[in-house]
């Protein structure tokens, strides 16, 4: 039997009342309130004009209200490597970045390769806030040899697959995996590299690599897998194939010779590569490896005219927290990954809406109905009646400075420590329920 | 700690004009058959993770001749074997007492990663394929003892450039005095992106190209051990690219040659070159001594 208590919980309703709702997929971008009740979206209508009672009200004055942003690619580190990140702390830093849903790696000790590891990702004792979407492995171990059981991976609720890290090199499982999940209606999620020319490399391969000694992973190595799964996926009918942190100009020729040819291919960039450039790199700062690495200004600039133009899908962050002993190391032997979960809306509003003019409208598709439709998630993206009471409530014009020191993650490894940024988020509603607010 | 210490030498590029000219001055007056007693009581350690005799006993003996402690450690028989970090290598010996410390190392970045935790200075005896700052000093030393001046002056480096911290650290330093350097090389070792890396940097295919009207050619060796996924066939390269006395003959009549070594007879040079009345390479080794004492004395803040 219920208590009082959760009773009172369970129908609990919500009014944003005065705030501004963009939602690409609704084609709202007005002065709305917005109506939450039993976890759902009751009623968005004109200021004044919502017709039922709330328990509570959020006073959204001068805010943008969207519908929750997902977040493509996290890395929570569970199981096996909780003092990176744990679930609860993974979370809670995607709900301070105004991610309600996040879709997490399997490349974790052990690889999420069973409906078991999937079906723990998920359970509520992981103390997670927002909610995780598992995305498991392709293969087993990630090995890349011999494919998952796709389908009892997906109905345990795996939302697609993907061996993250380690990309899917023979042709052969790469193409079993594209008509595996096509016909489960399942994405392949590619991180795409060609290892074959990265060994030993820990950065772009271009002039600042030069300078620094450093052996450079060349543009090619994105772009020649890219190029290959689009044409396996372009012949496989339903197929959908997802391109993991694209970060070079000629991989994104591949993704849009793809979608001109009707292929369900989609991609997704992330917010540090249309920020930075291999060159910020400076005098080995660790904080600046990732992989993919940072690219050209030849990239960057492909990549910002695709995220304007609709070629991007989905902003994601490859949230890959370390342990400052796994970063303060020579740079050559650092571990590839920064944090990204609690400053990727302030860079979208910083960099692409101040300063490269990407309308708000836009960039919130890219955080929510696009990653929405990327991984198909029913009831998600869009402020819809009837659909999940996610919303982000942002503040576009506030300034504020980022200080990774204060961040929910337990690891500290961003490049963004102490930058200046426009536009933060001030309250993350998950189910109907505030899970965060700034203070 | 986030800026290196006073008296720190990470590299050449980021080094002034005045700072390199004062470096090679004091290498001038540094004797050392003549000890003076500078650095008295100082402890310097040598911390070698790659193998290494040249740099390494021309360290030593420049600590030496300057009447300073020092003390080896390498990465054999040491904790660097049980796993030990490169900064908690740097914390040990901060705490036994290093006044200096000297790191030759693998991988580039790694002095500047010391150096920006350790309140003392740090040497870099080399890091990864980045840069050999003392090479270059002793090797602009080398240069000036036999050639008047910068002014004017061609320069061919012919090797693998790809993989040589001492052509990047020599190219930071030439290019800041004026000097023209032409880069030659198969684009495996000279790719295109070589010629950025400094102004007035040319890249030629053709060591003839290269060598003519040119006053000192810098040699480099194949090296090996860092040619991890390159297929280089060697007859082609000692074809293509060994510097022979016919080939020198095409460089100016007083041209220098150097090698910072170990050199290899009959691959980048014969052995008639390295042995000819045009080639320094002993001389190099000879002042790498002076001008390691130069870099001793100003880390420690002995400039005098």
């Amino acid at each position: 039997m219920l208590s009082a208590k959760s009773q009172r919980r369970e129908s609990a309703s919500l009014l944003i009342k005065g705030g501004h709702v963009i939602d690409p997929a609704a084609r709202f971008n007005a002065p709305m309130d917005v109506l939450l009740r039993d976890g759902r979206v009751a009623e968005v209508a004109l200021p004044n004009k919502v017709r039922g009672s709330a328990d509570e009200k959020f006073d959204a004055r001068g805010l943008i209200v969207a519908p929750g942003f997902i977040d493509l690619h996290v890395h929570l580190r569970e199981p096996g490597q909780s003092y990176k990140e744990t679930i609860a702390s993974g979370t809670a830093a995607a709900a301070a970045g105004g991610f309600t849903s996040i879709c997490t790696m399997p490349n974790t000790l052990p690889v999420v390769d069973t409906e078991e590891w999937v079906t723990w990702l998920r359970q509520p004792e992981r103390g997670a806030v927002v909610n995780v979407f598992p995305i498991a492995a392709a293969t087993r171990s990630s090995r890349g040899a011999s494919l998952t059981d796709f389908a009892a991976l997906q109905r345990a609720g795996a939302v697609a697959v993907t061996d993250d890290g380690k990309p899917i090199l023979d042709d052969e499982v790469m193409r079993a995996a594209l008509r595996l999940g096509a016909e489960l209606n399942l994405p392949v999620v590619q991180h795409a590299e060609d290892t074959r020319l990265t060994e030993h490399c820990s950065m772009h391969e271009g002039p600042t690599s030069f300078r620094l000694g450093l052996r450079g992973m060349p543009a090619a190595a994105e772009a020649n897998t890219v190029d290959r799964d689009v044409n396996l996926a372009q012949h496989i009918r339903e197929s959908r194939l997802h391109v993991a942190h694209l970060s070079t100009s000629d991989a994104l020729k591949a993704v849009r010779r793809g979608k001109r040819a009707k292929a369900r291919v989609t991609c997704e960039v992330t917010p540090h590569h249309f920020t930075l450039l291999d060159q910020d790199v400076g005098e080995y700062n660790t904080n600046f490896k990732m992989n993919p690495p940072l690219r050209s200004a030849t990239d960057r600039e492909a990549i910002l005219v695709a995220l304007a133009d609709g070629t991007v899908d989905a902003i994601a962050t490859d949230h890959a927290p370390h342990a400052t002993h796994e970063k303060q190391v020579e740079f050559e032997r650092a571990a590839f990954g920064i944090t990204g979960l609690e400053t990727a809306l302030a860079l979208a509003i910083t960099k692409l809406h101040r300063e490269y003019k990407v309308p708000l409208p836009r960039i919130v598709e890219l955080f929510s109905a696009g990653p929405a439709r990327v991984f198909d998630l029913r009831g998600r993206g869009s402020l819809a009646r009837g659909n999940f009471a996610d919303l982000t409530i942002f503040d576009p014009k506030k300034r504020w400075t980022f200080e990774a020191a204060r961040s929910r993650s337990l690891s500290h490894n961003t490049p963004f420590d102490g930058w200046q940024f426009t536009g933060r988020v001030v309250a993350t509603v998950v189910g109907g329920k505030v899970v965060y607010r700034t203070d | 700690m986030t800026t290196p210490a006073r008296g720190s030498l990470l590299g050449i590029e980021h080094l002034e004009h005045k700072e390199i000219l004062g470096l090679l001055k004091l290498a001038r007056r540094m004797n050392p058959l003549k000890a003076r007693p500078l650095l008295r009581n100082k402890r310097i350690v040598l911390l070698f993770y790659e193998p290494s005799t040249r740099t390494r006993s021309s360290f030593e003996i420049a600590a030496k001749s300057l009447a300073a402690i020092t003390t080896l450690v390498q990465s054999s028989g040491s904790s660097i074997e049980k796993g030990e970090s490169l900064l908690d290598t740097g914390y040990t010996l901060r705490a036994l007492g290093a006044d200096v410390i000297v790191l030759r190392h693998p991988c580039a970045g790694a002095p500047h990663l010391m150096a920006k935790h350790l309140d003392i200075p740090v040497i870099n005896a080399g890091d990864g394929m980045h840069e050999h700052p003392s090479q270059a000093l002793l090797d602009a030393f080398t240069i000036l003892k036999h050639k008047k001046s910068f002014k004017g002056l061609q320069v061919a480096i012919i090797g693998d450039i790809f993989h040589s911290r001492v052509a990047r650290s020599a190219c930071h330093l030439l290019t800041k005095f004026g000097v023209k350097i032409t880069l030659c090389g198969p684009p495996e070792f000279v790719p295109e992106v070589a010629a950025v890396l400094a102004p007035g940097l040319r890249i030629t295919r053709h060591i003839e190209e290269a060598l003519r009207g040119a006053d000192v050619s810098m040699l480099l060796r194949l090296q090996k051990e860092r040619l991890a996924g390159q297929r280089i066939r060697l007859e082609d390269y000692i074809a293509r690219y060994q510097m022979t006395a016919a080939r020198l003959k095409l460089a100016k009549h007083d041209a220098i040659v150097m090698h910072p070594g170990p050199i290899i007879r009959g691959l980048e040079l014969t052995a008639e070159v390295a042995d000819g009345p045009q080639s320094v390479i002993v001389d190099e080794i000879h002042n790498g001594v002076p001008t390691r004492m130069a870099i001793l004395a100003r880390a420690l803040g002995k400039a005098k």
